[in-house]
C-alpha cells in the first residue's frame, strides 16, 4: 500500500505531473512530507496540496472490515477458526483451540528446558492430515542453533502417533514436508526471509518456525551507527507474512541473568523503588527474555517454560485470549507432556518471571529419551 | 509582511511582494485586471489569489453572536456542551470514578504500559462499549479500530461482546419494569457488526488511514471512538530520521486532536513503554519521545503494583492525578476482585 505509485492513482493531470517531476514517485514519499513541506517543495498553493495528500491518503489506506465479517470469513475459511492444536489439551483450551493463525508466538525459556522439543512436536503436527488434527502442509524450520534432529522428530512421530508412522512411506512423506533452513548470520536470515515470502504462497507452507531470534543477534556485532533496534524489520516482515498468508509462526527466544540495575518501574513509583533494589538476593535466579521490550511488545502471545523446584512449567504469559496459567509438563519419549490440564492460576507480575531453580537436577537425573 | 503568511504558493507570494504587495489591506481595493498586469500572470489566477486573501482576512473581521474572533467558542457555551457529552464507560466502576465517568469524547487519551498489563484489552472493551444504547446509559455509536500490530484477535472481542450482551440483559431484568424487561435486544454479532476494523502495515499506510478518518466519518456519522492499537509501533523501527519522525508524529497528532474536536469523537492511543535516563537512574517511560507527550489531552499509565494492575491518570488538564484497581476478566475489564470486599473512603 505505502508503495503504490502516485502516477496511477488519479491524480489531475497537472498536479501529477508536478509530483513526477519533483521526483515524488510512491504514496511513502509524498506522505513522509507535512503539508506545508510540500506546498513549498511542489510550489502549488495548500488548497490544492490538500486535495492531492487526501486523494492519496485515501487510496493508500488500507481496506477495512467490519468484525463480524472477519470471524465469518475464518469460521468458514480456516481451521477451526485459526488455530493448530497442540495436543496439549490444557494449553489447547487456554488458547481457545491451540496456536493461532496470523499471529507471532513465542517460546521463551532457560537451556534445555524443552523449546526446540516443542518446535519439533509442532512441525510435526502442522504436517498431519487434518483427519489427525494436523494442518496438512509443509513447515519451514529455520534453525540457526543446529538443534533441529531427524533422527528425534521420527521418534517422536512413531510414539505419539504409532498407527500412522507405521504405514508404508508415511514417515517419510511427514517427514518430507518441512524445510530446515540453516542461516549462519543475521544477513543470510534476511535473505532466507525474502526468498521464504515467495515459498509460502506458492507451496501450501502452513507453518513457519524460527528457533531461535536470540541466537540471531547475539552473534553479530554491530558497525554503524546504532539502529534502533536489530530485528526492527525482522520483526514487521514476519508479522505481515504471518497475517498475510494466515499462518501461525512459533519463535524461539534465549534468556539473560536479570541484572542490579534492572528498571520496571515509573517516576511516579519513586516511593515504592527502594523496596524493588534491597531485593537483590532473588536476582540470581531469576531470568529474563532476552531481545528486550520491544520484542516483547510484538509478540502475540509469550509462553514461558521454566522449572522451579525441580518441576517444569509451561506457563501463558502473555495472551489477549486466556488467563495467566501455569502447566507442569515434562519431556517424554514422545515430545511434550501436561502433567495437570487444569493449570494453577498466577496473579501479578510473577507470571513473566522466569526461574532455573533445580534445573539440573532435571537433566541429570531424568533421561527417559 | 502579511503576504508571506498566506496559503499561496512560493512563486506568487514572490511576484506580490517584487511588485510590492506586501499587506493584505493593499491588495484590497484594486481590480482584478489591474493586479494581472502588474503581475504578469493571467486575470483566472489572480482571481483566485484574491479569493484567498479574502478568505484570510475574514477570519480577522469582528464576526456576529458572542464570538470576538470567528470559529472560536466562548468558555460558558464549552460547559454546557461538556456537561451533555456522555462518556465511554470501561466497564470497572473505580476506572471510570478517577476518569470523571468514562472516557471523554473530543480529546485525545493516551493509554500506555508494559506488554500484557491489558492494553488491547481495555481497547476492544471501549469499542465494544461505545456501543451500548443511550437507554442503558451509553453512546450507541461505532468503533474504529486500527491495529497496527496485529495484537487485535477477534475471538476475544466476541467473548466480551457476549459478556457485554449479558450485562445489558441482566440490567434490564433488574432495572427496568414492563414488558421491554429481559429483552435480549442486542446479539454480540451486533456488537460486533459495528467495530470497524482496519489493519495497517507500515507507517505510511498509518499517516494515509489518519488524513482519510476525516472522510470516513464524514460518511459513517455514528462512529464515536477512533482506537489506535499501538501508535507506536511502525514509528519504532526502520526510522533512521529522527526529525523526520517528530514532524511526522506531530502531524499525525494535531490531525487527530483535530478529529477528535470536530466530530466531537474520542480518539484512544495506545502506546508502548520504553526506559528512560533521567535523575540519575534509568525509569521506564511512554515511548516515542519528548515531543509526543504533549500530543494526547490525557494520558493513562497501566502499571503493575504488587500483583494487581493498577491505573495512574499521569497527565490531564481536569482530572485528578489517581489511581485505581483494575482486573482483566473472561469477560472484560472489570472491577479488581480485591476491591469488593473493602470499605469506600471518600
Amino acid at each position: 500500500m505505502a508503495n503504490k505509485v502516485i502516477g496511477e492513482m488519479g491524480l489531475p493531470k497537472s498536479i501529477g505531473n508536478i509530483f513526477a517531476a519533483r521526483n515524488i514517485i510512491t504514496a511513502k514519499d509524498a506522505l513522509s512530507l507535512t503539508e506545508f513541506e510540500l506546498m513549498e517543495l511542489l510550489d502549488v498553493d495548500l488548497a490544492e496540496v490538500m486535495c492531492a495528500v487526501a486523494l492519496i491518503s485515501e487510496i493508500a489506506s488500507p481496506p477495512y472490515q467490519t468484525v463480524q465479517s472477519l470471524l465469518e470469513q475464518r469460521m468458514q475459511n480456516e481451521y477451526l477458526t485459526g488455530h493448530l492444536p497442540t495436543h496439549l489439551k490444557g494449553l489447547d483450551a487456554a488458547l481457545s483451540g491451540g496456536i493461532p493463525f496470523g499471529a507471532l508466538t513465542e517460546l521463551v525459556g532457560p537451556a534445555g528446558i524443552g523449546k526446540s522439543q516443542f518446535c519439533l512436536k509442532i512441525s510435526l503436527l502442522a504436517t498431519l492430515p487434518s483427519c489427525y488434527g494436523g494442518l496438512d502442509g509443509h513447515v519451514i524450520y529455520i534453525d540457526v542453533e543446529s538443534k533441529f534432529s531427524s533422527r528425534r522428530l521420527i521418534e517422536i512421530g512413531l510414539n505419539s502417533f504409532p498407527e500412522i508412522f507405521c504405514l508404508e512411506g508415511m514417515a517419510k512423506e511427514m517427514a518430507g514436508r518441512i524445510t530446515v533452513l540453516r542461516p549462519g548470520s543475521l544477513t543470510e536470515f534476511t535473505e532466507s526471509l525474502q526468498k521464504i515470502k515467495f515459498s509460502i504462497l506458492q507451496q501450501q507452507v502452513k507453518l513457519l518456525v524460527i528457533d531461535s531470534m536470540a541466537a540471531l543477534v547475539s552473534g553479530e556485532y554491530e558497525q554503524g551507527p546504532p539502529r534502533q533496534h536489530p530485528l526492527g524489520w525482522h520483526i514487521s516482515l514476519v508479522k505481515s507474512l504471518a497475517e498475510f498468508s494466515r499462518i501461525p509462526v512459533v519463535m524461539t527466544n534465549q534468556v539473560r541473568s536479570r541484572s542490579t540495575s534492572e528498571i520496571s518501574q515509573y517516576s511516579f513509583q519513586a516511593e515504592s523503588r527502594v523496596g524493588v533494589i534491597e531485593d537483590t538476593a532473588n536476582f540470581d535466579s531469576h531470568l529474563v527474555a532476552a531481545l528486550g521490550i520491544h520484542w516483547a511488545h510484538a509478540v502475540t502471545i509469550r509462553l514461558v517454560l521454566e522449572s522451579r523446584s525441580g518441576q517444569r512449567f509451561i506457563k501463558v504469559a502473555k495472551s489477549p485470549m486466556s488467563p495467566p496459567l501455569a502447566f507442569p509438563f515434562e519431556v517424554t519419549s514422545s515430545g511434550i507432556l501436561l502433567l495437570n490440564d487444569d493449570g494453577v492460576e498466577m496473579t501479578g507480575p510473577q507470571i513473566n518471571a522466569i526461574d532455573h531453580q533445580g534445573h539440573s537436577d532435571i537433566i541429570c537425573h531424568r533421561d527417559e529419551r | 509582511m502579511e503576504v508571506l503568511r498566506l496559503p499561496l504558493s512560493a512563486s506568487q507570494k514572490g511576484r506580490l511582494i517584487s511588485a510590492g504587495y506586501t499587506s493584505i489591506a493593499s491588495l484590497s481595493s484594486i481590480s482584478p485586471s489591474q493586479l494581472a498586469l502588474e503581475l504578469k500572470i493571467s486575470e483566472t489566477e489572480v482571481l483566485e489569489i484574491l479569493k484567498i486573501v479574502s478568505d484570510g482576512s475574514r477570519l480577522e473581521s469582528p464576526g456576529s453572536s458572542c464570538t470576538i474572533v470567528h470559529g472560536s467558542q466562548n468558555a460558558w457555551d464549552m460547559l454546557q456542551e461538556e456537561k451533555t457529552l456522555v462518556r465511554i464507560t470501561t466497564s470497572c466502576a473505580d476506572l471510570d470514578d478517577i476518569l470523571g465517568g468514562g472516557i471523554s469524547c473530543k480529546e485525545v487519551t493516551e493509554i500506555g504500559g508494559v506488554p500484557g498489563i491489558g492494553k488491547t484489552q481495555l481497547g476492544i472493551q471501549l469499542a465494544v462499549n461505545v456501543q451500548i444504547p443511550s437507554d442503558y446509559g451509553g453512546l450507541g455509536g461505532k468503533a474504529i479500530y486500527i491495529d497496527t500490530e496485529g495484537s487485535f484477535m477477534v475471538e476475544r472481542a466476541l467473548q466480551i461482546a457476549e459478556a457485554c450482551s449479558a450485562d445489558m440483559v441482566e440490567y434490564s431484568c433488574l432495572y427496568r419494569k414492563g414488558s421491554q424487561a429481559c429483552e435480549v435486544k442486542r446479539q454480540p454479532k451486533d456488537f460486533l457488526e459495528n467495530i470497524f476494523y482496519f489493519r495497517v502495515c507500515s507507517y505510511t499506510e498509518q499517516i494515509a488511514l489518519v488524513n482519510y478518518l476525516e472522510k470516513f466519518i464524514t460518511e459513517h456519522k455514528d462512529v464515536k471512538v477512533v482506537i489506535v492499537d499501538s501508535v507506536t509501533f511502525h514509528f519504532r523501527q526502520d526510522f533512521d530520521d529522527m526529525a523526520l519522525r517528530t514532524r511526522l508524529l506531530s502531524g499525525m497528532a494535531l490531525k487527530l486532536m483535530k478529529l477528535a474536536r470536530k466530530f466531537s469523537v474520542a480518539v484512544v492511543l495506545l502506546n508502548q513503554v520504553t526506559t528512560k535516563y533521567s535523575d540519575g537512574s534509568f525509569h521506564l517511560a511512554l515511548a516515542l519521545g519528548d515531543s509526543w507527550s504533549h500530543a494526547s489531552t490525557n494520558r493513562i499509565i497501566l502499571h503493575w503494583n504488587g500483583n494487581e494492575r493498577y491505573a495512574y491518570i499521569d497527565k490531564s488538564p481536569s482530572l485528578k492525578s489517581a489511581s485505581a484497581p483494575y482486573s482483566v476478566t473472561a469477560k472484560g475489564i472489570r472491577n479488581s476482585a480485591s476491591n469488593n470486599k473493602r470499605i469506600k473512603h471518600t
